[in-house]
């Protein structure tokens, strides 16, 4: 805590803290972002969803293996460590889905031959895990200085049996909703950068989903 | 000339064709490949399904066993993936795979199929209990690709759908006395598949066209891919979009609509081979 109030005060690291009294439909919980708190990596932040809580590293433009090197853009690594037990294949799954969103926003045109690595750490997960890890990668790159053409941000809802729609879902009501859905949305366009579904929807419930996260991400940008 | 053309710039060669609305094999932006389906070629399967997507090929092979039910859920059954990755991507399909453990396609592939199944609810596992709290079935699915050409993902789960609309499962008894099952072999029956999820997978190019069905060289050269999995009540299962370029909010929709006229031509080549099937 000490080095992060520190780093506050010398290099002006962000710490940022929205309170929202979880009203039900479209307010999240108390979300919060704290930057500069490692001292190795390049870059690192901690992102705060309510409970859920995921710290992020990033190393990079580095020396990159020859096997991996890409001849004209920076070659990006994800690791996502769960908090129990060893990584298995739905880490490999969100780690590939973290990593091809960070390729569409980071430009690594401006740093061929380099790698860029991204260290997720899940300290605490209370629902919500995947777009806390990709608030966390996002806010760890800008951390870094990695060139970006935008920022991105992971809005996670749920459907419940009636229909109605909850944003940032704890734990519990990913348990008993429908359908869960995850998307990172960027922060010029809010454009949908990318969708991850567990359950079974209309396309317009869908459709009410994305609208409601477009809404909500201007505030997740304000952050960064 | 081409040839050297497309060795030295894919992008600029693929591009002239774009702007023509076609695609170097000749098919239109929103043309499916060639699919074929083949149930029941693995004798030793109880439930198998070869699909030919183009050139790309995957085939499904269903095996039974017996179980003790989950302790949590004494009245289900298991639908398992025999230690994941239950998606082989050999070094036979592509030459960007190696021989030892899983990549991550392999790993990633596994993960969007086993989501679908329990998306969709394709079988309730309620049907595949046999003695509530003592014996159920497991059914083990494995995929393997032989081919490896584009558009895994939709080969993957049209293989799925079909062996398990193929798999017949044997009547089991509880014999009270000796507490064993007996198993009559001649008398199968098949499995109740509740719906019917089909895959339809894009890739974006220029971040802004959007083409069907993309073949190995098109997947590598677009910048983002989307696959949309739905049910016959237009009800979507999946929305698997991993990275790439954004899409606004019209271009989902032109999607959505090419995934229920993709899901017509499907269900109607099902049927077919099933009705073919029966008559046997």
């Amino acid at each position: 805590m000490e080095i992060a109030k520190r780093a506050d005060a010398e290099l002006g690291a962000g710490t940022a803290a929205e309170p929202g009294p979880r009203s039900p439909g479209c307010s999240l919980r108390h979300f919060a972002c704290e930057q500069n708190l490692l001292s190795r990596p390049d870059g690192s932040a901690s992102f705060l969803q309510g409970d859920t809580s995921v710290l992020a590293g990033v190393y990079g433009p580095a020396e990159v293996k020859v096997s991996k090197e890409i001849f004209n853009k920076a070659t990006l690594e994800v690791i996502l460590r769960p908090k129990i037990g060893l990584p298995g294949v739905a880490e490999k799954s969100r780690e590939r889905l973290i990593r091809n969103t960070c390729e569409a926003v980071v430009l690594g045109a401006l740093h061929p031959r380099t790698s860029i690595t991204v260290v997720l750490q899940v300290v605490s997960d209370a629902g919500s895990l995947l777009a806390c890890c990709l608030n966390a990668a996002c806010m760890a790159l800008v951390d870094a200085g990695v060139p970006m053409r935008a920022l991105f941000c992971g809005v996670s809802c749920a459907l419940d049996s009636d229909g109605n729609l909850v944003l940032g879902p704890t734990t519990k009501q990913e348990k008993e909703a429908r359908a869960i859905l995850t998307f990172a949305l960027d922060s010029v366009e809010q454009k949908l950068l990318m969708s991850n579904t567990k359950g079974l929807y209309s396309d317009a419930e869908l459709q009410q989903c994305l609208a409601a996260a477009q809404d909500l991400s201007p505030g997740f940008g304000q952050l960064g | 000339m081409a040839a050297g053309f497309k060795t030295v710039e894919p992008l600029e060669y693929y591009r002239r064709f774009l702007k023509e609305n076609c695609r170097p094999d000749g098919r239109e932006l929103g043309e499916f490949r060639t699919t074929t389906v083949n149930i029941g070629s693995i004798s030793t399967a109880d439930g198998s399904a070869l699909v030919k997507l183009g050139n790309t090929t995957v085939i499904c092979g269903i095996k039974a066993e017996f179980a003790a039910p989950p302790l949590d859920a004494p009245d289900r059954g298991y639908v398992v993936f025999l230690s994941v990755p239950n998606v082989d991507l050999p070094p036979l399909c592509s030459s960007r795979f190696r021989t030892g453990p899983p990549g991550e396609e392999a790993q990633v592939t596994s993960q969007f199929i086993a989501d679908v199944l329990e998306n969709s609810q394709i079988i309730k596992k309620e049907d595949l209990c046999i003695s509530p709290g003592k014996l159920a079935w497991v059914l083990y699915c494995d995929l393997i690709c032989l081919d490896y050409d584009g558009n895994i993902l939709d080969a993957c789960t049209f293989a799925l759908l079909a062996a398990l609309k193929n798999v017949q499962l044997p009547e089991v008894t509880i014999n009270e006395e000796t507490a064993l099952a007996e198993v009559n072999l001649k008398k199968k029956s098949y499995l109740n598949v509740r719906t019917n999820p089909v895959a339809t997978s894009f890739a974006v190019f220029d971040d802004t066209l959007l083409i069907v069905d993309p073949t190995g060289e098109e997947e590598h050269l677009s910048t983002g891919t989307l696959t949309i999995v739905m049910d016959e009540e237009g009800k979507l299962c999946s929305l698997h979009k991993p990275g790439g370029s954004g899409l606004t909010g019209a271009k989902l929709q032109d999607c959505m609509s090419r995934a229920v006229s993709r899901h017509k031509e499907v269900n109607k080549l099902l049927d077919e081979v099933i009705q073919s099937m029966k008559h046997k």
